[in-house]
């Protein structure tokens, strides 16, 4: 169980037998020591981990090792070991009571090679899988539960479903840190501006944060058990509900891997207009995130601008597609509606009117230094972590992560496309916002050229009959970073069963990282100019 | 920077209205808001927004009262950072099991008089996640709710409409106390 080279991972991967119909990637099954072996391979930076998500009787992980396409490696999960004399560690202190509940229930629980003990970017993801399915990560080095708060009234709801009276929610084993003088700040999960819950449990040394401790989970909505088993139609309502900010990409991914599953392509104009859409979303966010960056710096100005900007883009983008955030208006197959008929005029007058704006802000932020005082050099993020946890978005860009995936797995209307991806190496807070800045410029660019010629067609693709269970996957740029979608069909056509990824998965570590040595006070700022998803991460 | 200072100081204002035939009903709402809100509690009305399950969806939108478009503050509506500062708990939902403690602790620790108001589809009823193991419920369901915005997200002008509803019936509770009072 040697970890494979780097420069060999690829081709070791391509020499499985891909099993089932899965598309556009492969997925192969292999056993426990080839899934350690992918594991330490990982580990050792041969590839990055997308993601790593389980289902009743297996766990399955998304890998990429450049230049071969991703991939989906599966293992099936051995029977978990009963006996009390088991060197498994326990799920909380009450685990086994309640057990006799499972035997009727028919699903158990497996146990699987942690992949996180070698590849530090899946111990979360692991801790998700047995909470939810109760499948134990074997020689795991966080044993403590993440999304489960012991609030459910049962254990493993995706597995054995035991019930377990509910506990306090406060009940929860934060790292120690020891030193002279450390005092802990909690924060959370209510925060003080309008925005989602989450715990921080800060360490500090005066100012100075010696450590910061995310708890996440609040906002944990049971998506992954609400899609299986759902009709198409109902699943895309669901996703386009997994993180509001990121709606158009979440069903954008999702319609791609169901079109990849029963292999067909959206038509051409719909294709165009979903990127219209994603774009628009982009420079939506990305517009609200750096004024209320700015704005967590004290300086306001920045902020009502591009706070006019973002609600300009907005209302166009109602007029355009009838809904402000343009949810539910990417469906499998296509789009759900056309672009208004004057959409298209509102949509380039709203960016001709905020073009010559933004480049005038944008120049107030380059010649305002105090602003920079605070931007530069705060919350950086070292390279070699955005690498090893594969960190998309800006907070990959902004520290040297060459990745997009609109370029580098592109799809449908981006295959083709020629544009520039902003890189920056500072890894701070400006850096980050200067990625932004940039892509703001990019996408408008985009939306401007496809307007100018949008192919005539129609909308939507009709979705054929699947003959059989099919499988599909789908990764699309959110402007937050790469969303990644898995699903498998059942031959009526509803979800058996579906998997989504928010880039905020691979972010929030960082976001750990980033605030080390800074001030409590930049805190606000840090947290900012990553704006990771809560709700995209606790599903 | 002074450019663009002296520049805005000569633009028009972004905000909506002062009246304006199509814009009407949002200066109409102001104006009424304004007027009751005075007759409540002085000219003001503290919120405290708790996320209790959202999406983040009717976040945006929250956040977009603030903006200079809609500029909630003329109105003497703020957000507070604090629900020990505030007069009404913004909710939005599903309420998760995992919120629902501090849900009810927020509601808590907001001092009488209270109003809760439930936002989106989701506060209102529990929108797509009907149904799941990890939802609780409704807003309703967790802590009492005064008044219900739908809407996925609701535009930030109904969420303005809504507010009104809000001091309407604000205002004939507070009347009705005082009858009551006065008896």
């Amino acid at each position: 169980m040697m970890a494979v080279h780097t420069s060999v991972f690829a081709a070791w991967l391509a020499g499985f037998t891909p099993v089932g119909f899965h598309a556009p990637w492969q997925r192969f099954n292999v056993d426990a020591g080839e899934w350690t072996t992918v594991a330490k391979s990982l580990g050792e930076g041969a590839g990055d981990l997308l993601a790593l998500w389980g289902e009743a009787d297996a766990v399955h992980m998304a890998v990429r090792a450049p230049p071969a396409d991703p991939c989906v490696i599966s293992l099936a999960v051995a029977p978990a070991l009963a006996s009390p004399a088991s060197p498994l560690p326990a799920l909380h202190p009450h685990a086994g009571e309640g057990r006799e509940a499972a035997n009727g229930g028919g699903k158990g629980s497996g146990c699987f090679p942690s992949v996180g003990r070698f590849h530090p970017p899946a111990i979360r993801l692991e801790r998700a899988i047995r909470d939810l399915y109760g499948h134990m990560p074997l020689n795991a080095l966080d044993s403590r539960a993440w999304l489960d708060h012991g609030q459910w009234g049962l254990d493993a709801p995706l597995g054995a479903r035991i019930s377990r009276p509910r506990r306090d929610p406060a009940d929860y084993e934060f790292q120690t840190v020891h030193g002279h003088g450390l005092h802990q700040i909690p924060v959370g999960p209510v925060h003080a501006g309008i925005i989602e819950p989450g715990h921080f449990r800060f360490t500090a040394n005066g100012e100075t944060v010696a450590r910061l401790e995310e708890r996440l989970g609040y906002v944990h909505k049971g998506v992954d058990a609400l899609l299986t088993g759902a009709a198409l139609a109902k699943a895309a309502r669901i996703v386009a509900r997994i993180s509001g900010d990121s709606t158009v990409a979440f069903s954008f991914a999702f319609s791609l891997a169901v079109e990849a599953a029963l292999g067909i392509e959206a038509p051409p104009r719909a294709a165009v207009l979903r990127g219209v859409m994603a774009e628009l979303e982009r420079v939506a966010n990305h517009l609200g995130d750096i004024g209320a960056i700015c704005n967590d710096a004290a300086f306001a100005l920045i902020h009502a601008h591009c706070g006019i900007f973002r609600e300009r883009v907005l209302a166009a983008s109602d007029l355009a597609f009838g809904h402000r955030l343009m949810m539910d208006r990417i469906v499998p197959g296509g789009v759900a509606c056309d672009i208004a008929a004057d959409g298209g005029v509102a949509v380039l007058a709203a960016l001709d009117e905020i073009a010559p704006r933004f480049d005038e802000i944008v120049a107030l932020y380059d010649d305002t230094p105090s602003l920079q005082d605070r931007t530069c050099a705060t919350g950086r993020v070292a390279g070699d972590l955005v690498k090893r946890w594969a960190a998309g978005g800006h907070v990959g860009r902004a520290s040297g992560r060459d990745f997009d995936a609109r370029r580098d797995l592109a799809y449908p209307p981006y295959r083709g496309l020629s544009f520039t991806v902003p890189l920056y190496t500072a890894g701070d807070v400006d850096a980050r916002l200067r990625v932004r800045i940039d892509e703001v410029r990019s996408s408008i660019g985009m939306i401007r050229d496809w307007l100018a010629d949008l192919p005539s067609g129609p909308l939507v693709a009709p979705l054929p009959q699947a003959a059989g269970p099919r499988e599909g996957i789908a990764i699309t740029e959110a402007f937050r970073g790469d969303a990644l979608a898995w699903l498998r069909l059942d031959a009526d056509g509803s979800v058996a069963r579906c998997h989504l990824r928010d880039a905020s998965w691979f972010q929030w570590p960082l976001l750990e990282a980033a605030i080390e040595n800074n001030i409590v006070a930049d805190f606000p700022l840090c947290n900012k100019s990553f704006n990771c998803s809560y709700s995209g991460h606790d599903l | 920077m002074r450019t663009l200072l002296l520049k805005s100081l000569f633009a028009r204002p972004a905000t909506i209205g002062p009246p304006d035939a199509d814009d009407a009903a949002l200066d109409e709402l102001g104006g009424a808001l304004a007027a009751r809100g005075r007759r409540l509690l002085g000219r003001s009305l503290t919120i405290r927004e708790v996320d209790a399950g959202s999406c983040n969806g009717c976040e945006l939108e929250i956040h977009a009262l603030n903006n200079s478009v809609y500029d909630i503050e003329r109105f003497g509506l703020r957000f507070a950072a604090s629900p020990r500062h505030a007069d009404v708990l913004l909710v939005t939902g599903p309420v998760t099991h995992n919120m629902k403690v501090a849900l009810e602790r927020t509601y808590a620790a907001t001092p009488d008089p209270k109003w809760v108001v439930a936002v989106g589809d989701c506060g209102c009823g529990c929108g797509v996640f009907e149904g799941s193991y990890a939802v609780a419920g409704a807003v309703d369901k967790v802590i009492p709710v005064d008044l219900h915005i739908r809407g996925c997200p609701p535009r930030p002008i109904d969420l303005l409409r809504g507010l009104i509803a809000l001091v309407d019936k604000a205002t004939a509770n507070d009347e009705a106390l005082h009858s009551a009072a006065s008896r």
